[in-house]
C-alpha cells in the first residue's frame, strides 16, 4: 500500500455533500426512521474517511454508502430485537435486496430523494421549519451551522429538528411526491423553499455580512437537483435559471469594505460569465415551452439586465413587458414595487411615484428605500430623507443599512 | 392505517342569527356518511357548549370539582371526529372536507397513538 492517499479528506467531504441527501432518503424510505437513517449515514462517512483513502472511491459512491449505513442498521436492529421483534426484523432483512435495487436503479434514487424534498416542505410543517430540515436532510448541514446561518442558538434549531422529526414520524407525514391534482400547489412550497434559502444567503435578513454564501452555494445544489428530478416542470429550471443568474452578480454586489454597491454602479466585469451563459440557456429553455410562471419571467428579467454591458445599455422596455407579464400570472405587492423602478426608467420618476404611493408595503423596507430614490430624483430633498429614515428604520442588515445611511446623508447635503 | 381526531373549534355563545345551521347539519351528516362509505369513520360527536362543562381533579386523593370548561378562552371544542386514514395527507383531506361544510371554523387534525384501542 501506498502512502499517499487515494483520495483526499476535502473529495470525501465533496462526496458527502454530495451524495448526503440521496444516501439519507433510500434508508427513511426503507426503514421509515429518520433518526436512525441519519445516524447510519453519519457512521457510513466516518467508515468512508478510514477506508478510501487506502481504498480508493468505490465506483458507485452512493451505492457503497447506502449499502454500508444500511447494514449499520440492520446489525443495530438485531442487537436491540427483543423475542416479540424478531418477526418485523426477518421482514426488513429480506428488503436488503431491494435496497440493493434501488441503489443500483439511479432513477430510483433520484426518487427518493424527491419524496423527501416534499416531507421536509410539507405544508404541515412551519415555514422556518421545512427550511431548517431541508438544509439537515437534504443538504447534510450540522444543525450548528443552520442556527449559525438563521441567528438562532443551536439548542433552540436543535429543539426544532427534533420536534419536526418527531411529527413527521406521530402524525405520519408521509414520503410522496404528491398526487397530480396537488402536485403544482406542493411543488410552488418546495420551490418557495429553496428560494428562501438562496434569499436567505444572499441578503441576510439579519446580521452585519451581506451574504452567507454557503447557503446560496446549497440553495443552487438542492435547484440543480430538483431541476434534474423534474425536468418537465418549467417552474423548476426557472428557479435554478434565476438563483444563478442573480448569484452570477455577487462578486460585484459588494465593495473590498464590505458595503453594497447597486446593480446600477457594479462593475460588470466583475459578473460570473459562465453562471450567467448557463442561466441565460436556461431561461431560453424554459420560455420555448410556453408555460410561464413568475420564477421564469424573473429569470427572465435578469437574464435582460445580465445581458447589458453598461448599466445605461439594460433595455428597460424589455423589462417592464417582462414585469406587466409577471403582474399579470402573480399580482403580488412586491412585484408591483418592482415594478415601478422599471416604470421609472422608462416613463419617468414621477409616474413611478404613483404606482409606489398606491402600494400598501408600509413595513417593508425596499418600499421605502425605492420611494426614497424616486423622490431625490424628483428633487425633493427633505421627503426623499425621510423616506430614507424609513427604509433604514425597517431594514436589519448592517451593510444594506449603512448604504442606505450613505444615500441619506447625499440627500440631506445636497 | 392510523387514526387522527379532527377537532372542531368554534366560538363560544349563541350562533349567529344568519347561520342555516339545517344545511350545515344536512351536511356535516353527508360528509359523515361519505367517511363511513370510504371505511374511514371511527366515531363523531357533538358537544353542549363549554358551558356546560365540569372539570375534576384530585388533589391528595381529594376530588375537586370545578364550574366550566378547563381553557380559558372565547374559544372551545365543539365536536369532534375520528377517523383512520393511511397518512396525515389523507387525514388532511377529510379535515378539509370538514373545514368546507362547518367555514369558517378551524378543524384540529392530531395523531392517535398506534397503540390507540380500537
Amino acid at each position: 500500500m501506498s502512502d499517499q492517499p487515494l483520495v483526499s479528506t476535502s473529495e470525501i467531504a465533496r462526496i458527502f455533500r454530495e451524495e448526503y441527501g440521496r444516501t439519507v432518503a433510500v434508508l427513511v424510505r426503507r426503514f421509515g426512521d429518520i433518526d436512525l437513517a441519519e445516524e447510519a449515514v453519519q457512521d457510513a462517512f466516518a467508515t468512508a474517511v478510514q477506508r478510501w483513502p487506502s481504498d480508493g472511491v468505490p465506483p458507485s459512491p452512493a451505492g457503497w454508502l447506502i449499502t454500508t449505513a444500511r447494514n449499520r442498521i440492520i446489525d443495530r436492529l438485531r442487537r436491540e430485537a427483543s423475542r416479540d421483534d424478531r418477526h418485523a426484523l426477518a421482514a426488513v432483512m429480506q428488503s436488503r435486496d431491494d435496497v440493493e435495487e434501488e441503489v443500483v436503479g439511479d432513477a430510483d434514487v433520484g426518487d427518493e430523494r424527491l419524496r423527501l424534498m416534499f416531507t421536509c416542505c410539507h405544508p404541515a410543517l412551519a415555514l422556518n421549519v421545512q427550511v431548517a430540515l431541508t438544509l439537515r436532510l437534504l443538504g447534510g448541514l450540522t444543525t450548528e451551522t443552520i442556527a449559525r446561518a438563521f441567528l438562532v442558538p443551536p439548542a433552540t434549531m436543535a429543539q426544532r429538528l427534533v420536534r419536526a422529526k418527531g411529527k413527521i414520524r406521530d402524525a405520519r407525514i408521509p414520503y410522496r411526491v404528491p398526487h397530480a391534482a396537488d402536485l403544482p400547489a406542493r411543488l410552488r412550497g418546495v420551490l418557495a423553499v429553496i428560494y428562501l434559502i438562496f434569499n436567505e444567503g444572499y441578503t441576510a435578513s439579519s446580521g452585519e455580512r451581506l451574504t452567507r454564501d454557503d447557503l446560496c452555494a446549497e440553495a443552487i445544489r438542492l435547484g440543480r437537483q430538483l431541476n434534474d428530478l423534474m425536468a418537465g416542470e418549467p417552474e423548476v429550471t426557472g428557479l435554478l435559471a434565476l438563483m444563478l443568474l442573480i448569484d452570477a452578480r455577487r462578486g460585484a454586489r459588494v465593495s473590498a469594505d464590505g458595503s453594497l454597491v447597486r446593480l446600477a454602479d457594479q462593475d460588470r466585469r466583475h459578473w460570473n460569465r459562465a453562471l450567467i451563459r448557463e442561466g441565460q440557456a436556461l431561461v431560453r429553455r424554459c420560455l420555448a415551452r410556453n408555460q410561464p410562471g413568475p420564477y421564469q419571467i424573473q429569470a427572465a428579467i435578469n437574464a435582460v439586465h445580465s445581458d447589458a454591458r453598461a448599466a445605461a445599455d439594460t433595455d428597460w422596455r424589455q423589462i417592464l413587458m417582462l414585469y406587466d407579464q409577471l403582474m399579470a400570472v402573480a399580482p403580488t405587492p412586491v412585484a408591483a414595487l418592482n415594478r415601478a423602478v422599471a416604470v421609472a426608467e422608462v416613463e419617468g420618476p414621477h409616474a413611478a411615484l404613483t404606482i409606489v404611493d398606491g402600494l400598501d408595503l408600509e413595513r417593508y423596507y425596499l418600499f421605502h428605500a425605492i420611494r426614497a430614490d424616486l423622490l431625490r430624483r424628483l428633487g425633493r430633498s427633505s421627503e426623499a430623507a425621510r423616506a430614507y429614515d424609513a427604509a433604514i428604520e425597517r431594514c436589519d442588515n448592517t451593510a444594506e443599512r449603512d448604504f442606505l445611511q450613505r444615500r441619506q446623508t447625499e440627500v440631506q447635503d445636497s | 392505517m392510523k387514526q387522527y381526531l379532527l377537532s372542531i373549534y368554534q366560538p363560544d355563545g349563541p350562533p349567529p342569527a344568519d347561520l342555516d345551521l339545517k344545511r350545515i347539519m344536512r351536511d356535516v351528516h353527508a360528509l359523515r356518511d361519505d367517511m363511513k362509505r370510504a371505511g374511514a369513520w371511527v366515531f363523531s360527536g357533538g358537544l353542549h357548549d363549554a358551558s356546560t362543562a365540569t372539570v375534576v381533579r384530585v388533589n391528595d386523593g381529594e376530588p375537586l370539582i370545578t364550574d366550566g370548561p378547563f381553557t380559558e378562552g372565547k374559544e372551545h371544542l365543539g365536536g369532534f371526529t375520528i377517523i383512520k386514514a393511511a397518512d396525515l395527507d389523507g387525514a388532511l383531506d377529510w379535515g378539509r372536507k370538514l373545514a368546507t361544510v362547518l367555514t369558517p371554523l378551524a378543524i384540529e387534525v392530531r395523531p392517535f397513538h398506534d397503540d390507540a384501542t380500537h
